[in-house]
């Protein structure tokens, strides 16, 4: 199918499938195996210009928007959804400086992130706070031009690997969602450490990791966006970021879909290939219409966004969530194609299927997706009256 | 500093069919890719601009069709500064011979080149003259297989050859012509901007009448190689491979051998 994509978008395509070819295909079952941060692969990434397409060219950046990340991100996983997470997730720690930074703030940091000299990283989550995320513990408490930030952050992907962060904290515990604020914090600065480094059961090739703040005084001039604006900060960013998600999703999924159609014209059982079988070709059209759906979702929406809606959480909601249930569907299903082979780490399905499964889970639940959709859904009628 | 590289259009082999009847190349439908060893001398070419302190110019060039343009275009995608195509009915049917001249005409009219590179030889024809060529008709010293330039200044230059045993450490001054094997480097991926970039660039085509050359000494006229007969070589029948313990496989191969009224 014909996505019309512009010249750069193809060229994106292209290189990011080059790169997912000859660069990752051959490592990523040891990045799955020992867990490292992938730095080579994130050098090729940036010598390709990858980490630039979605950033404004006053920027470095080569001026592309969302629809360009999410071509890049989609070729990437197809190889492998964990070290394209890298750049994902690096994306998710630029766009608020995009959207919410000052012009000294986006001088000062997106250069180097367009050119891939360092990555970004997004800190939300806490302990105690994942989807109700008005709950965080983690303070920052003005003394003079500073702040001193307190607290923990958890699962934080490219934690410990990334020079830049975009940390939400409680400026005004007392008010609520509205007392949070977002800072800009990089590695290095005192009194901000690196704690534990999960082992998780996909995306291995993405470091996930605690951040711990303890005093660590940041100039005012750190602060993203203004006091208080810490959850616009962060809804705002999610809204745009996660059209990349659902595309590192879709990406998984095409993957698998690739294995199981290689696979199913090879292996021959009674005599034949076992696509000639019909109960192994209605699995594939069923996993190659989702792929398909998702794709063309995710593209719409990519576009929107670019061209300018920014009342797009309904929308955004529905390709993360949407995405990811394809992805889990269609990698369970290209396991059950391989069959016993598919559940051997011989082959690569079987790591997809793990890596599919955080998509489902991260950048919100899919069940607070559902919420998200459904709360717009009840808004869009109410207001119709 | 000019740094010159000489890049072929070739048949993407991998992919390659022959003729039964003919025995030649079926070129129809197979897609031309750069000749994978001039890869490693494009790559060589973009190290040599990023190692030396003094500005360095790249220039990759070509012999060819018209559509020989595209590995031009794929040469500045990595990051060559310039590009120039040699195209003209009069340079077909160019032998290995013929071609060496007409680039070295073409390097000459670049002028000021210091170092030329070349891959060790072409994945269709397999020469491996062209290079050596180039450096004869420019009366310029040649290390042919360098599989690492130790040092390079703006007078003199050291590599290593790659021998079957080892290798070899030759100085040369400059001007000097490069070829090198694929141990030299891994080449780099070309980059999104290098491929908008390459997209609009205009590369210049220049003919024989740009060139000072002979007229009988281009081309088919200039081409002293005769091609009598080309075949595929003929398949040998497989081999065997005889497994297990060695005194067991000795007595094997002992009466395999007899068998065969070989000993």
């Amino acid at each position: 199918m014909d996505y019309q994509l512009t010249e750069l978008q193809q060229e994106i395509r292209d290189i990011a499938r080059q790169i997912a070819e000859e660069k990752i295909k051959p490592v990523r079952a040891a990045y799955d195996e020992d867990g490292n941060f992938p730095w080579d692969i994130v050098k090729v990434c940036a010598d390709a210009d990858l980490f630039a397409v979605f950033l404004p060219e006053a920027y470095g950046g080569l001026g592309g928007g969302i629809m360009e990340l999410v071509v890049a991100t989609e070729e990437l996983s197809r190889a492998c959804g964990g070290i394209a997470l890298c750049l994902a997730a690096s994306a998710l720690g630029t766009i608020p400086i995009v959207l919410f930074g000052t012009d000294e703030q986006k001088q000062k940091y997106i250069p180097d992130l367009a050119a891939g000299k360092t990555v970004a990283a997004f800190a939300l989550t806490e302990p105690a706070a994942g989807s109700d995320a008005s709950a965080i513990q983690t303070t920052a408490v003005k003394d003079g031009d500073h702040y001193v930030i307190n607290g923990l952050k958890q699962w934080i992907t490219n934690g410990g690997e990334a020079g830049t962060y975009v940390v939400i904290t409680m400026t005004d515990k007392t008010k609520g969602a509205r007392g949070a604020s977002a800072f800009l914090l990089e590695k290095g600065m005192e009194g901000f450490d690196f704690g534990k480094k999960e082992n998780k059961m996909g995306i291995r090739g993405s470091t996930t990791r605690e951040l711990i703040f303890r005093d660590c005084r940041v100039h005012k001039s750190q602060l993203l966006g203004r006091e208080g604006m810490g959850f616009m900060v962060a809804m705002k960013t999610f809204d745009m970021s996660r059209p990349g998600v659902a595309a590192q999703a879709l990406g998984i999924a095409q993957g698998a879909l690739d294995e199981a159609i290689t696979y199913a014209r090879q292996r021959e059982q009674f005599g034949h290939p076992i696509i000639s079988f019909q109960g192994i070709q209605f699995k594939l059209a069923e996993m190659a219409m989702r792929v398909e759906a998702a794709r063309a979702l995710i593209y719409a929406v990519a576009r929107s966004i670019d061209a300018g809606d920014t009342k797009c959480a309904k929308e955004s909601a529905m390709t993360k969530t949407f995405a990811s249930d394809v992805a889990m569907y269609v990698t369970t299903e290209a396991v059950q194609v391989l069959g016993g082979y598919g559940y051997m780490k011989e082959y690569p399905v079987e790591k997809m299927m793990r890596d599919a499964k955080i998509t489902q889970i991260y950048e919100g639940t899919n069940e607070i997706q559902r919420g998200v959709i459904a709360s717009n859904l009840i808004k869009e009628y109410a207001s119709k009256k | 500093m000019k740094v010159v590289v000489c890049i072929k259009q070739v048949p993407d082999t991998t992919n390659v069919r022959i003729n039964p009847e003919t025995n030649t190349l079926i070129r129809e439908g197979v897609e031309s890719i750069v000749n994978p060893f001039d890869e490693y001398a494009i790559e060589e070419a973009l190290r040599i601009k990023e190692r030396l302190d003094e500005p360095v110019t790249t220039i990759a060039v070509t012999m060819g069709p018209p559509q020989a343009e595209a590995v031009l275009r794929q040469a500045l995608s990595l990051g060559v500064d310039e590009a120039i195509l040699l195209s003209d009915r009069a340079f077909a049917g160019s032998d290995t011979w013929a071609t060496s001249y007409a680039l070295s005409k073409m390097i000459e009219k670049i002028g000021d080149v210091d170092v030329v590179l070349c891959g060790k030889q072409a994945i269709d024809g397999d020469t491996a003259q062209v290079g050596p060529g180039i450096a004869v008709h420019l009366g310029v010293p040649q290390i042919t297989f360098v599989k690492k330039i130790e040092e390079l200044t703006p007078k003199k230059i050291r590599a290593e050859r790659m021998m079957e045993e080892g290798y070899q450490v030759v100085e040369s001054r400059l001007p000097v012509l490069l070829t090198v094997v694929k141990e030299i480097n891994e080449p780099r991926l070309p980059s999104i901007r290098g491929k908008m970039r390459a997209k609009k660039a205009e590369i210049p085509t220049w003919t024989a009448a740009n060139l000072d050359v002979k007229e009988n000494s281009i081309g088919l006229k200039g081409s002293p190689t005769v091609v009598h007969k080309i075949y595929a070589p003929e398949r040998k029948k497989d081999g065997r491979v005889l497994e297990g313990e060695p005194a067991d496989v000795a007595v094997e191969i002992v009466s395999e051998l007899k068998r065969l009224s070989l000993v």
